[in-house]
């Protein structure tokens, strides 16, 4: 029992040891670190993918969207499970500044603001509205006028710390949107010159989703005005989706797999309904599912950050297990001499083991101390290092991101730990063990193992 | 405590190192009793294998053939917690290059082997016991004033005396010293031989290895090593 004296006594006096306690520190710290803003930096993304549509998606592709949503939506919105469930039309058209020459693409999204607010994170995401989300498109300068909410770059630039600064309310600003209406077969439903759509809707607010491509090409525009718009109020009324926000508590896949038999049974009870057909494309998807090709991009990065992380960390815990490694086998003639005066290779592997805990503890408690108090001064650290040196970790006019994530998980944080304690333990535990098996005299004529 | 009868002996002890093809014969059939309270010296040449001898005799190493016997018992019928026991409590060995741990100090360099004999809270409640004891050991080797000095800030000499202290601070009932004086100069050595004879004169077995018949002399009895074997005895 001596070797819980012995291991403080006889390890804390040399050097080497404290170096191996700054080695654990430091590569707990960057791992830590590294970790968590990664790690945040995808769960921000795919928060915001989740707030763009909610829990559940049903719908289509197709441009020509399908019709007879509304009974069950009805339907839909009866159900306990359901917290709310909202229409959407997305679409393409062009955009032009009333006044300019300039036209480009647009997504066009058509919502009906209360019930798409509910639904999905858009009430946070407009800037003028934020406590008045059923007066998104009425535009304080002139209330008569149609309103849109473009995403934020189509209207304000940022600057190269990623800030906006929107003037107190919108101005005049007049975007003309066309869109090609189609027929519930897919056909163009105007023939000859006017072959488009064109109506002009006025600045009333703007969305910042934090999802780029978004922020970038979307408008949103009120439900009936985009479903004329693109020709999807007649012959029969059509949307392009319904979003749905399930009630607390109820899972993703049981929430989407109730939808999908409800929706299954509400397709075929009214089958031969004209344009019926068109029922036959729609699909139910969980949110994840539905923006799979958007956060598979981000995955992928992920994947490979991943990677390098997992090699970072592999590359850590060999370190510590070299430094470890290094400072019992360099001096195995100590174990030697233990022995010779009576310790037992059980005692032998134990001040080692318990010094090797202590360490790895240590220095994973103070490595995650390190860690934790930069990250919740990371923020404040770049903004000192972008004041001083105009240096940027992430040019915030290419990342949508407004800080950097620095939520540390415990559960993450507690594999850290545990795995710079293993090493550490390992690293000690090889070496001792070779070092208590040999008899006193083989391990005092050698000085390395 | 019977002051007489073997306390040590062994016989038929071959021990061999093997160098890629070459075999080297260090022990070939050694046979040797050690008298209770008896100071012997083991004389040979170098390389003639005292030290083989003395770390088999001490529980650090084993021998290909023969058998230690400790107060009748055979080594080898030692179980591994009951070796580390005998290296502990019954055995202090004194080696050829100190071997003292670099990081503590003299003093808990000399009582090392009573806090692994007596356990955590033995250590706790009686370490003033055994600290006051190590000093005084150390005392008797004339080093009282360096305790709190680490083996590097000492001579050789200084580190063998300390050596000699923690050896005896469990009370051993032999003390198997490897060459005590080998590194030092006469003068020095000879202190350390005035050490030996005090403790020997106190009742204390002791065997000393050496390559140096004049020190051997200081002995109550020589044995000489030769050949791998026990050649003649006198003194
Ligand atoms: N681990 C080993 N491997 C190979 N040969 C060894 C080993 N240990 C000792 N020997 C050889 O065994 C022989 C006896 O060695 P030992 O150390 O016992 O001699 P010694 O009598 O103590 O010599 P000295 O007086 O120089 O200390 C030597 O020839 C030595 O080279
Ligand atoms: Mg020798």
């Amino acid at each position: 029992m001596y070797k819980f004296i012995l291991p403080f006594r006889y390890m804390f006096k040399k050097r080497i040891s404290y170096l191996a306690l700054l080695t654990v520190v430091l590569c707990v710290f960057i791992v830590v670190v590294v970790m968590t803003v990664m790690a945040g930096l995808v769960e921000d993304f795919k928060q915001k993918n989740h707030s763009f549509v909610g829990d559940c998606v049903l719908g289509t592709e197709s441009l020509v969207g399908f019709g007879y949503y509304e009974d069950f939506m009805r339907e839909l919105a009866s159900r306990e499970f359901v917290q709310s469930v909202t229409p959407v039309i997305r679409s393409y058209g062009l955009i032009n500044v009333k006044g300019s020459r300039q036209s480009r693409g647009v997504e066009i999204i058509g919502i009906e603001p209360v019930g798409y607010s509910r639904t999905t994170g858009f009430g946070e995401d407009v800037y003028y509205h934020r406590r008045d989300v059923a007066n998104v498109f009425v535009p304080s300068y002139n209330p008569e006028l149609p309103g849109c909410v473009p995403g934020i770059d189509l209207v304000l630039e940022r600057n190269s710390r990623g800030e906006y600064s929107p003037p107190d309310s919108p101005w005049r600003l007049g975007l003309a949107i066309s869109s090609f209406p189609l027929t519930p077969k897919g056909a163009l439903s105007k023939a000859g010159l006017g072959l488009v759509n064109t109506r002009t809707f006025y600045y009333s607010d703007h969305s910042r989703s934090g999802l780029a491509t978004i922020d970038s090409s979307a408008v949103f525009l009120p439900f009936d005005e985009s479903q004329k718009l693109c020709g999807m109020d007649r012959p029969i009324k059509r949307t392009s989706f319904l979003y749905i926000k399930f009630q607390e508590g109820t899972g993703l896949s049981e929430g989407c797999g109730k939808v999908r038999s409800m929706w299954s049974k509400y397709v075929s009870a009214g089958s031969g309904r004209p344009a019926g057909y068109l029922l036959e494309t729609v699909a139910v998807q969980s949110w994840k599912q539905n923006r799979r090709s958007f956060i598979a991009a981000m995955e992928k990065e992920q994947t490979i950050m991943t990677m390098m992380f997992i090699l970072v960390g592999i590359t850590t815990v060999f370190i510590v297990f070299v430094v470890f490694y290094m400072i019992v086998s360099h001096k195995s003639k100590d174990i030697g001499i233990f022995k010779s005066v009576g310790a037992s290779g059980g005692d032998i592997l134990q001040i080692y083991s318990i010094f090797a805990f202590f360490v790895g503890f240590l220095g994973s408690v103070f490595g995650s101390l390190f860690g934790w108090l930069f990250l919740r001064y990371i923020n404040d650290i770049e903004a000192w290092l972008y004041g001083r040196f105009g240096f940027q970790l992430w040019d915030r006019s290419i990342y949508a991101i407004g800080e950097i994530p620095n939520r540390l998980e415990s559960g993450l944080l507690l594999v850290i730990m545990a795995s710079a304690i293993f090493a550490c333990l390992l690293g000690a535990y090889l070496p001792s063990r070779k070092g208590s098996k040999l008899r006193p005299v083989q391990t005092l004529q050698v000085n390395q193992l | 405590m019977k002051k007489d009868g073997v306390i040590l002996n062994c016989g038929k002890l071959f021990k061999s190192y093997r160098m890629g093809t070459t075999k080297i014969e260090v022990l070939r059939g050694v046979d040797l009793e050690l008298e209770r309270g008896g100071f012997t010296a083991i004389v040979g040449s170098s390389g003639s294998g005292k030290s083989t001898l003395l770390h088999i005799l001490g529980g650090l190493d084993k021998p290909d053939e023969g058998a230690v016997e400790f107060e009748g018992r055979k080594l080898n019928d030692f179980g591994g917690r009951e070796l580390d026991k005998f290296r502990n409590k019954k055995v202090g060995f004194i080696f050829q290059f100190y071997h003292l741990l670099d990081e503590l100090s003299i003093l808990e360099n000399v009582f090392l082997p009573a806090m692994i004999s007596v356990g955590f809270w033995g250590w706790i409640s009686g370490r003033r016991v055994l600290k006051k004891r190590a000093g005084a050991l150390l005392e008797q080797v004339g080093l009282g004033h360096r305790i709190t000095h680490k083996p590097f800030q000492l001579s050789g000499g200084e580190r063998q005396r300390a050596a000699i202290a923690r050896a005896l601070m469990n009370k051993p009932e032999i003390v198997l010293a490897d060459e005590p004086t080998g590194n030092l100069d006469s003068a020095t050595g000879n202190d350390i031989l005035g050490v030996f004879q005090k403790l020997h004169k106190a009742g204390q077995t002791i065997l000393m290895v050496t390559h140096d018949e004049r020190i051997a002399r200081k002995a109550s009895r020589i044995v000489k090593l030769q050949d791998g074997k026990i050649k003649d005895e006198g003194g």
